[in-house]
C-alpha cells in the first residue's frame, strides 16, 4: 500500500480541525481543533519520512510537537486571563477589533 | 489519476503485492486507526460539552501515535503519547476545570451565514487538499529500516540527527520554550490586592473572629471525601464552611445524602447520641450559631 | 503683370559702417536712454524729465541729420551701411546678429520718425502740461521712438520683430495712458490683441524664411530670393501682408485703430498717423525682393489696399468725433500706401513717398485737432465746433494746409504723392485705378466736411466753451508741419529726387499706363475739386444739426457702426471663443474634476462597503482565511492540471 492513504488521512483530519475552529464558539474547543490540525500535519511529516527513508521528517515532527507545547502553554494562559475578566470562554465575546 | 484512486486510495495500493514495511498487517492497522482517528476528530467537533471534546481528541492522538509507530517512527510515537496526550491534554483539562467542566455551547449560531459557509468552505478545502495529495507519492515507500539501523536504533538516529544537523533549531526552540513558560507565568499572575497576612496576623484574626480552631476539612464523614461534599457537624447538620469558597460561589456544593447517616445510625442503635457524648453541649443549635458566620474568611 | 525692371534693386552693396556712420547706433540709443532715465529715476526727474525727453528726441534727430548729409556725400550705389553690435543668436545653422543697417530707405524713416517725433515731443510739453503723470508719458513716447528706430534700422527680420513688438508695447502703454478711464484700458487691450494676430503672421513668416533661406537677414534674403520656390516666396509674402495688416490697421485687422483714439492726441498723431501704422508699409517695401517675385502676393496686397482705402473713407464720412474721423482717414491713406506697395517696382518708391508726405500732413491735422480740443475743453464732437477760424488762426491755417495736402491739390504734398499712386494704379488695371480715384473723391468729401464743420459755418458751441489759441509750444510744431505739408512734396519731386534717392534700394520701373499720366492727374484734380466744393456747400453753407440726425440711409448707419467691423469680429471670433472657453471650463469641472472626485468617491464608497467585512468575530476572520486558502490551493492545482 502506498503512503498516499496516510496523506489523505492527514488532509481529512486537517479539514475537520479547520471546521472545528470555524464552528465552535468555546475557546478551548477551538484551541483543541488547532491542535488537531497540528497533529494532522505531523502525520504528514512522518509519512514523508517513511516514504523517503530519512529521519528528517521525524525530527521536524518532533519540533512541531515542541512548538505546539509552547504554544499551548501561552494560549491557555491567555484564555485563562480573558476568562478571568470576562467570565466567559466564548471567542465571540472579544469582537471589538471591528469597523 | 482516475476516480477510484481519488476516493479509495487504498484501492490502488491493494493491487501491490508487498511493501517494504509489512504489507497487509500494516494495512489493517492503518484502516483501524484511521477510522478511530476520524471518529475522534468528528467527536471533537460535534460534542456539546468541552470535556468530551478533550477526551475525543485524546483518542485521536493515541491512534495517531499507533500510526507513527506503524511507520517505524517509534520515538515520535512514544513522544506523542507522553508529551502530547499526556502533558498537553492534561493542560487543557486543567484549564477546563478553571473555566467550568459543565461548560457547553448553545447550538444557536450567532454569526450570520457562518455555519453553512464554514461547512461548504471546509468541505471544499478538504476536497481540494485530498485531491492534491491523493497521488503525491508514486513510488513505494523506502521505509526507515535502514535509517533506523544506521545508528543502532530509532532514538539514537534521531538524537544524532537532532544534535548535528538541527542543533541550531534545537537551541532556538529551547529559547522558545523558556519564553513561553515565563510568558505563561506572567499572564497568569495575579497581583495581591491585600497584603499577605503573616502567621501572627492570621492567628490574631482568627482569635478575634471568635473561632480559634481550623475550618473543618470537607467530607470528613467516612462515606465521602469529595471537595464539594460538606462536612457533618456532631449534631448532624452540614458545615457549609468546609466546602471551598470557589465552589460555594458556584453553588456546586452537594447536599448530604441522609440515607448514609440513617444507615450508620441504625447500625449504632442503642449507642448514646453522638451529639451529647462528652461535649457538654445541650443542643446543636448553639453550635450552629457559634460556628457559622465565618465563611468569608478564606485565603486563596 | 510686372513691368520690366528698369532699374534693379541694389542687393549686394551693403558695406560695414565707417567714419561717421559708426554713430548710427546712437539713433535708437538716445531715446532709449531717455526712456530708461525717466522710468528709473522716480521722483527726482519730475521737474526736468519732459525736457530731457524732448532733448533726447532732438538729439537723435540731430544725429540723423548729420548722417543724412554724410550719406548724401556718398555715391548713390554706396549708401548702404551696416553696423554689427554683437552676435545675438548663434545656434547650429541659425545665426542672427544684433546689427543695424542704414540705407536710403531706413534713412528716410529715421528722419521722419525723429523729425516728426521731436516736434510732437515739443507739442506734448504743452498738451500734457496739466497732467500729473506727464513724465511717464514722455518716458513712453521716448520708448516708442527708440523701438520704432530699432524697427527701421534692423538688419534682419528678427531684430525688426523686436522693434515691431516694442512699438506695439508702446502703443498699448500710450493708448491706455489715462488708466482711470475703463474705455482707455479696453482700447489698449484691443489694439494689442488685434496686433497680435498680425504678429503671428510675422513670426510665421520669419520661421518660413529661415526654412527657405537659412537666414533671416535682409541681405541674405535679397540674395536668395530668386532661387527660392514660388510657393515659399508667395507664402512668406502673404504672411508679411498679414503682419502689415495688423500693424497698419488694414482690413481685416482694422478694428483697433478707431478705439485707439482714446489715447492722448499727441499719441494719435505720432503713433497712429505718422509712424507706427506705417511700419506695415515699411515691412512690405523692405521685402520688395520677395514681393517683386510673387505676383499672387502682390495681388493680395493690392486687394487689401483697395478694400481698406474705400473702407476707411466710408467710416470717415459718417463720424462726428474729429479724432475718429481722422483715424478713418488714416486707415484709408495707408490703404493707398499699401496699394502702392502692391503695385510692384513701379509703386514702391511712391508708397514711401506718400508715407513721408502723409506723415507731415496727417500729423499736422492731428496736432491741430488736439489744439482745437485743448481750446474747446476737450470737446470731440464736430457738431459742437464751427466758426473756430477767427479764434485759432494758426491752428486753423495749419489744419487747412494739411487738408489741402491730403486731398491732392497741386502743388501741395498730396498731389505729388497720392496722385502718383493713382496713376500707377491705372497701370495695373482700370478697375484698380478707378477705385483709387473714387477713394480720392471720398477723401476730398470727408476732409472738406471736417474742415467746414470745425472751422467755418456758424458756431455751435456748448455754453462753457471759450475757444482760444494754444500756447506757442503747441502752435509752433503745427506751423512747421503745416509748412512742410505744403512745400515738401514739390521740393522732393524736383528731378524725381526722392524716387532716385530710393531706387537703389527698392528698384523702379515705369508703369504702362492706358492713358497719359497727365490726363489722369487732371481728371483726378478736377473730380477732387468738384467734390470738395459740393461738400463745402453741404456743410459750410447749410446749417449743421447739433444732434446727429436719426433718419439716415442704411449706408450712414453702417458707417457710423464702423461698417460693422466690430460686429463681425464679435460674431466670428469673440462669441465662439467665449463659448469655447465656457465649454472647456464645463469640461474641466465635470469631466476632469468629475473623474478625479468620482474616483475618490468610488474609493470612499467601496471602502465604506468593504469595511463591513471586519465584523470583529475571530471565527468569521478564520472563515475568510479558510476560503482564501481553498482558492489558493485550487489555483495551485489548476496550474498542475
Amino acid at each position: 500500500m502506498t503512503s498516499n492513504a496516510y496523506l489523505v488521512l492527514a488532509a481529512i483530519l486537517f479539514t475537520i480541525g479547520g471546521a472545528g475552529v470555524l464552528l465552535r464558539r468555546n475557546a478551548i474547543v477551538a484551541f483543541l481543533s488547532v491542535e488537531l490540525m497540528l497533529n494532522a500535519s505531523n502525520l504528514a511529516f512522518i509519512t514523508a519520512a517513511h516514504q523517503w527513508g530519512t529521519l528528517t521528517g521525524q525530527v521536524v515532527a518532533f519540533f512541531v510537537m515542541v512548538v505546539a507545547a509552547a504554544e499551548v502553554v501561552v494560549g491557555l494562559a491567555i484564555i485563562v486571563t480573558v476568562f478571568r475578566t470576562r467570565r466567559s470562554a466564548s471567542v465571540d465575546e472579544s469582537s471589538l477589533l471591528r469597523w | 489519476m482516475n476516480v477510484t484512486q481519488l476516493f479509495l486510495p487504498g484501492a490502488h495500493a491493494a493491487a501491490a503485492t508487498s511493501s517494504t514495511t509489512g504489507g497487509t498487517g500494516n494495512e489493517v492497522i492503518f484502516w483501524i486507526c484511521a477510522v478511530i482517528a476520524v471518529a475522534g476528530a468528528l467527536g471533537l467537533v460535534l460534542s456539546r460539552r468541552a470535556v468530551h471534546s478533550a477526551l475525543w481528541i485524546a483518542m485521536t492522538m493515541i491512534s495517531l501515535a499507533v500510526l507513527y509507530v506503524a511507520q517505524q517512527g517509534i520515538f515520535v510515537g512514544i513522544v506523542q503519547v507522553v508529551v502530547y496526550t499526556g502533558a498537553i491534554m492534561m493542560l487543557f483539562l486543567f484549564v477546563l476545570m478553571i473555566v467550568g467542566v459543565d461548560a457547553s455551547d448553545s447550538l444557536v449560531e450567532t454569526i450570520k451565514g457562518q455555519r453553512w459557509i464554514a461547512i461548504v468552505g471546509s468541505l471544499g478545502l478538504g476536497g481540494l487538499l485530498v485531491f492534491g495529495v491523493a497521488d503525491a507519492f508514486v513510488q513505494p515507500p523506502v521505509g526507515l529500516t535502514a535509517a533506523n539501523a544506521a545508528h543502532g536504533s530509532n532514538p539514537r538516529g534521531i538524537a544524532i540527527e537532532l544534535f548535528s544537523n538541527w542543533v541550531l533549531v534545537f537551541e532556538v526552540t529551547s529559547a522558545l520554550l523558556i519564553t513561553s513558560a515565563v510568558g505563561a507565568m506572567v499572564l497568569a499572575h495575579r497581583e495581591r490586592i491585600f497584603p499577605k497576612l503573616s502567621q501572627r496576623l492570621q492567628s490574631q484574626a482568627r482569635v478575634q473572629s471568635g473561632r480559634a480552631n481550623q475550618l473543618p476539612v470537607p467530607g470528613v464523614y467516612a462515606r465521602h471525601n469529595a471537595v464539594d461534599t460538606p462536612a457533618i457537624r456532631p449534631d448532624g447538620t452540614l458545615a457549609p464552611s468546609s466546602v471551598p469558597a470557589a465552589l460555594q460561589a458556584r453553588g456546586i456544593s452537594r447536599g448530604l445524602d441522609t440515607g448514609d447517616i440513617d444507615e450508620v445510625a441504625s447500625g449504632m442503635a442503642g449507642a448514646p447520641s453522638v451529639v451529647a457524648r462528652g461535649t457538654g453541649i445541650e443542643s446543636t443549635s448553639e453550635l450552629t450559631d457559634a460556628t457559622d458566620g465565618n465563611d468569608g474568611e478564606v485565603q486563596s | 503683370m510686372t513691368a520690366m525692371l528698369a532699374h534693379a534693386a541694389n542687393v549686394s552693396q551693403t558695406v560695414p559702417a565707417t567714419g561717421g556712420f559708426t554713430l548710427m547706433w546712437l539713433l535708437p540709443a538716445l531715446p532709449a536712454l531717455g526712456a530708461a532715465v525717466l522710468l528709473l529715476s522716480g521722483r527726482y526727474s519730475e521737474k526736468w524729465g519732459h525736457w530731457f525727453a524732448v532733448f533726447m528726441a532732438f538729439a537723435s534727430f540731430g544725429v540723423g541729420t548729420y548722417l543724412f548729409f554724410d550719406m548724401l556725400g556718398k555715391p548713390s550705389d554706396g549708401r548702404s551701411f551696416t553696423q554689427h553690435i554683437y552676435t545675438w543668436i548663434s545656434s547650429g545653422t541659425f545665426h542672427v546678429d544684433f546689427a543695424f543697417r542704414l540705407d536710403q530707405l531706413s534713412m528716410t524713416f529715421v528722419l521722419l520718425v525723429t523729425g516728426v517725433g521731436s516736434l510732437i515731443h515739443l507739442y506734448s510739453v504743452g498738451y500734457m502740461a496739466h497732467d500729473e503723470r506727464r513724465k511717464r508719458f514722455f518716458a513712453y513716447i521716448n520708448l516708442f521712438v527708440a523701438a520704432m528706430l530699432l524697427l527701421v534700422l534692423a538688419d534682419n527680420y528678427l531684430l525688426l520683430y523686436v522693434g515691431w513688438e516694442g512699438v506695439g508695447l508702446a502703443s498699448y502703454l500710450l493708448v491706455g495712458f489715462w488708466q482711470e478711464r475703463p474705455a482707455a484700458g479696453v482700447a489698449a487691450k484691443k489694439a494689442f490683441v488685434v496686433n497680435r494676430v498680425g504678429d503671428f503672421g510675422l513670426s510665421l513668416a520669419i520661421m518660413l524664411m529661415f526654412v527657405t533661406f537659412g537666414t533671416v537677414s535682409f541681405s541674405g534674403i535679397d540674395a536668395g530670393a530668386s532661387h527660392a520656390s514660388n510657393n515659399a516666396v508667395t507664402g512668406i509674402g502673404l504672411l508679411l501682408l498679414l503682419a502689415a495688416c495688423g500693424k497698419s490697421a488694414q482690413v481685416p485687422l482694422q478694428s483697433w485703430i478707431l478705439d485707439a483714439m482714446e489715447g492722448p492726441t499727441p499719441v494719435s498723431a505720432l503713433i497712429h498717423a505718422a509712424t507706427m501704422v506705417t511700419a506695415g508699409v515699411y515691412l512690405i517695401v523692405r521685402s520688395n525682393a520677395l514681393f517683386t517675385l510673387s505676383g499672387t502676393a502682390r495681388d493680395f496686397v493690392i486687394a487689401v489696399g483697395i478694400i481698406t482705402l474705400l473702407f476707411g473713407a466710408a467710416i470717415g464720412l459718417a463720424k462726428d468725433d474729429i479724432k475718429k474721423a481722422l483715424a478713418g482717414s488714416t486707415m484709408s491713406q495707408i490703404g493707398y500706401m499699401i496699394l502702392g506697395a502692391g503695385l510692384g517696382p513701379s509703386g514702391y518708391a511712391f508708397a514711401i513717398f506718400m508715407l513721408l508726405m502723409h506723415g507731415f500732413y496727417k500729423a499736422t491735422m492731428f496736432l491741430g485737432a488736439g489744439s482745437v480740443m485743448h481750446g474747446m475743453n476737450d470737446e470731440l464732437d464736430m457738431r459742437r465746433f464751427g466758426g473756430l477760424y477767427k479764434f485759432m488762426k494758426i491752428t486753423s491755417l495749419g489744419f487747412i494746409a494739411g487738408y489741402l495736402a491730403i486731398i491732392g491739390i497741386p502743388p501741395f504734398d498730396g498731389f505729388f504723392s497720392k496722385d502718383k499712386i493713382i496713376e500707377v494704379a491705372f497701370g495695373q488695371s482700370w478697375f484698380v485705378g478707378i477705385a483709387a480715384m473714387f477713394g480720392a473723391m471720398l477723401t476730398a468729401f470727408y476732409m472738406t466736411r471736417m474742415v467746414a464743420m470745425t472751422f467755418f459755418g456758424e458756431a455751435r458751441w456748448k455754453d462753457d466753451a471759450h475757444p482760444h489759441e494754444s500756447p506757442a509750444v503747441m502752435t509752433v510744431p503745427i506751423a512747421i508741419l503745416g509748412v512742410l505739408s505744403l512745400v515738401a512734396g514739390a521740393l522732393l519731386s524736383i528731378n524725381s529726387a526722392f524716387v532716385n534717392w530710393l531706387t537703389p534700394v527698392v528698384g523702379f520701373s515705369e508703369p504702362h499706363l492706358p492713358v497719359s499720366s497727365t490726363a489722369i492727374s487732371i481728371t483726378n484734380v478736377v473730380l477732387v475739386v468738384l467734390t470738395a466744393v459740393w461738400a463745402w456747400f453741404q456743410y459750410a453753407r447749410r446749417p449743421v444739426p447739433v444732434i446727429a440726425p436719426d433718419h439716415v440711409t442704411p449706408f450712414t448707419v453702417a458707417a457710423r457702426n464702423n461698417l460693422y467691423g466690430d460686429t463681425f469680429n464679435e460674431a466670428t471670433f469673440m462669441r465662439p471663443g467665449q463659448y469655447l472657453t465656457r465649454s472647456l471650463v464645463w469640461f474641466d469641472n465635470r469631466v476632469i474634476d468629475g473623474a478625479v472626485n468620482g474616483s475618490a468617491a468610488i474609493v470612499g464608497g467601496s471602502s465604506g462597503r468593504l469595511r463591513r467585512w471586519q465584523s470583529g468575530y475571530v471565527r468569521s476572520y478564520a472563515l475568510s482565511i479558510v476560503v482564501g486558502t481553498a482558492l489558493v490551493v485550487a489555483a495551485l492545482l489548476l496550474v498542475r492540471i
